[in-house]
């Protein structure tokens, strides 16, 4: 059995995508992980192996810390119509105020919220309930633009930055999250739009690319991994900060698709799909992206 | 006011490396915003280090640099403890100065 | 900044060294405010003109003048430039951009142990030569270039 699923992807890579990608998708997610495998089919061309000769000191000298910074101190400073502090009353599934290995045990299932819930999406909704803002004033304008990067964005590059060098670990042993995981999958393989297009039509196979960059196969552990390293990160198209939660909205924007509305379930189950195929990899925190 | 500058200071060897992140929009005066206006200059010029109480480094910059910028910087003869003071300035007269101790 | 002008001032009134040093480099000492920041140099709009604004005309290449960026950058937004001085004496690095409307991106004058190497980060509006300019404390000037392609990118990762 474990032989015959190889074969058919080896054949499957070797062939150019002649099946779709999500069939090839259910193919690979059958096939036990292999964490520390390098991606086979990703050939590295000239202007790859260049761009990251530079990556290493552009990760080291990121300006995403200065939104770390910032969000350190929204998560200390007591604010909103309560006045209490992210710090003194968020509970991101770890105890209240535990900040330190939060983020890559998200997304989670939290019983007082009843819902699974990304990072971003735990700290708005004690952003509501326990400092009291008002949920559509943060959704309004949930992500950064050139002129404004909003306080959700700093404090999510704060908690993520807590879970540098930590390893994945959604808990997808808990049934909640593993039925968010299946709806994530099943999001992720879902063909509608003007392009009938879906998530895993760039993500759902080896080797596919736009224009200069390589495209993660987000159906294989490390695949997902490229889909999560670096999200948060500091977009330098803009020089913007921008969270997980944008990139899943912009996959569907790209798609041409109505983006899902802001930490919702959709975008909270897909993220549990993507970051729970890269379970037991190691999460680098915020990053750089181009 | 302008947000904190970001400081990294380390002796390596002999050598302390001093590296900087700014927080500052660097508009290029040539850029326009969604509503098609152009968006006006503004953006660091000056840029000055001082370390242990010396000026090592007087700086001026221009448009072309990146927004957020990022600099790097090796100071000799100074040692872990000393305190780094940096200093920016832009074309509207805004300025922030931030300082670190260099760590060992 | 009035601290650091003050600074300044008292230091290049104190010690000859420094004084010297910042006198002699890109940056007239009197230009740490920001009313003289080098306006002819910075709003030239080609290299020629920022060279003579330095006085850098007279320039030449210089293998022991090291100029780092990548052949393509990632983003032409942000892309990072170093540039190390082996040249003794050096007391001043500038970097250009030949093809962006102004040139000159920055300029740094190093004292009181300060190693002459400079790591920036720069937008470069398209493929172009990147220029870094050395000048050492007898006042000669020295360039290395590369050129550096900028392409347009996908989705953002």
């Amino acid at each position: 059995m474990r032989i015959a699923l190889i074969l058919a992807v080896a054949t499957a890579t070797a062939a150019a995508l002649p099946i779709p990608g999500w069939a090839q998708a259910k193919a690979a997610a059958r096939k036990p992980p292999p964490p520390a495998a390098a991606p086979k089919a990703e050939e590295k061309d000239a202007a790859t192996l260049e761009f990251e000769k530079f990556r290493a000191e552009m990760e080291d000298s990121n300006p995403a810390e200065l939104f770390e910074a910032k969000g350190e101190e929204l998560w200390k400073a007591r604010r909103g119509p309560r006045n209490v502090s992210l710090a003194e009353s968020c509970d991101l599934g770890l105890g209240v105020g535990v900040v330190k290995g939060a983020y890559v045990q998200t997304p989670r299932h939290y019983p007082d919220a009843g819902a699974v819930m990304d990072a971003e999406r735990r700290i708005v909704w004690c952003m509501v309930e326990k400092q009291g803002f008002n949920f559509d004033d943060i959704a309004k304008r949930p992500f950064a633009s050139d002129t404004h990067t909003p306080d959700i964005t700093s404090l999510v590059t704060y908690v993520a930055a807590q879970s540098k060098n930590m390893k994945l670990a959604v808990p997808l042993d808990d049934p909640k999250v593993r039925e968010a995981y299946e709806i994530g999958k099943e999001i992720a393989a879902y063909r509608a739009g003007p392009y009938d297009f879906s998530c895993n039509t760039c993500h759902g196979a080896d080797g596919k690319r736009i224009r200069m960059q390589a495209l993660p196969n987000i159906s294989t552990p490390q695949g997902a991994l490229r889909g999560v390293q670096g999200w948060p990160g500091y977009r330098m198209t803009g020089g913007v900060m921008l969270t997980h939660q944008w990139r899943m909205g912009d996959c569907f924007r790209q798609q041409r698709f109505p983006q899902p509305k802001y930490a919702s379930d959709a975008v909270a189950y897909l993220l549990t799909y993507l970051i729970g195929t890269a379970n037991g990899l190691e999460y680098k925190g915020p990053g750089i992206k181009r | 006011m302008a947000d904190p500058m970001k400081i990294r200071a380390q002796m390596k060897g002999d050598v302390a490396e001093v590296r900087v992140l700014m927080a500052h929009a660097m508009e290029t005066g040539q850029r326009k915003d969604n509503a098609g206006n152009l968006v006006p200059a503004h953006f660091i010029q000056q840029v000055t280090v001082e370390v242990g109480g010396k000026l090592v480094i007087q700086g001026q910059t221009g448009t072309s640099v990146s927004r957020n910028p990022v600099f790097a910087f090796k100071v000799k003869g100074a040692k872990a403890g000393d305190k780094v003071v940096v200093n920016w300035v832009d074309n509207k007269g805004d300025k922030r100065t931030d300082e670190a101790a260099i760590a060992a | 900044m009035d601290t650091m002008r003050r600074q300044l001032l008292k230091g290049a009134g104190a010690t000859g060294a420094l004084a010297a040093a910042l006198a002699a480099g890109l940056l007239k000492p009197t230009q740490v405010l920001a009313s003289e920041w080098n306006r002819t140099a910075f709003e030239a709009k080609e290299s020629p003109a920022v060279l003579k604004a330095l006085g850098a005309s007279g320039s030449s290449d210089s293998k022991d003048l090291q100029l780092k960026a990548p052949e393509i950058a990632e983003n032409g937004a942000v892309v990072p430039v170093e540039v190390i001085s082996n040249i003794p004496n050096t007391i001043s690095i500038a970097v250009l951009v030949d093809k962006n409307p102004f040139p000159l991106s920055a300029a740094f004058d190093f004292a009181n142990g300060a190693v002459p190497e400079i790591s920036v980060r720069l937008k470069l509006g398209q493929t172009s030569v990147v220029k870094a300019v050395a000048k050492t404390a007898d006042g000669k000037f020295y360039t290395a270039q590369k050129e550096v392609k900028v392409t347009v990118g996908g989705c953002g990762g």
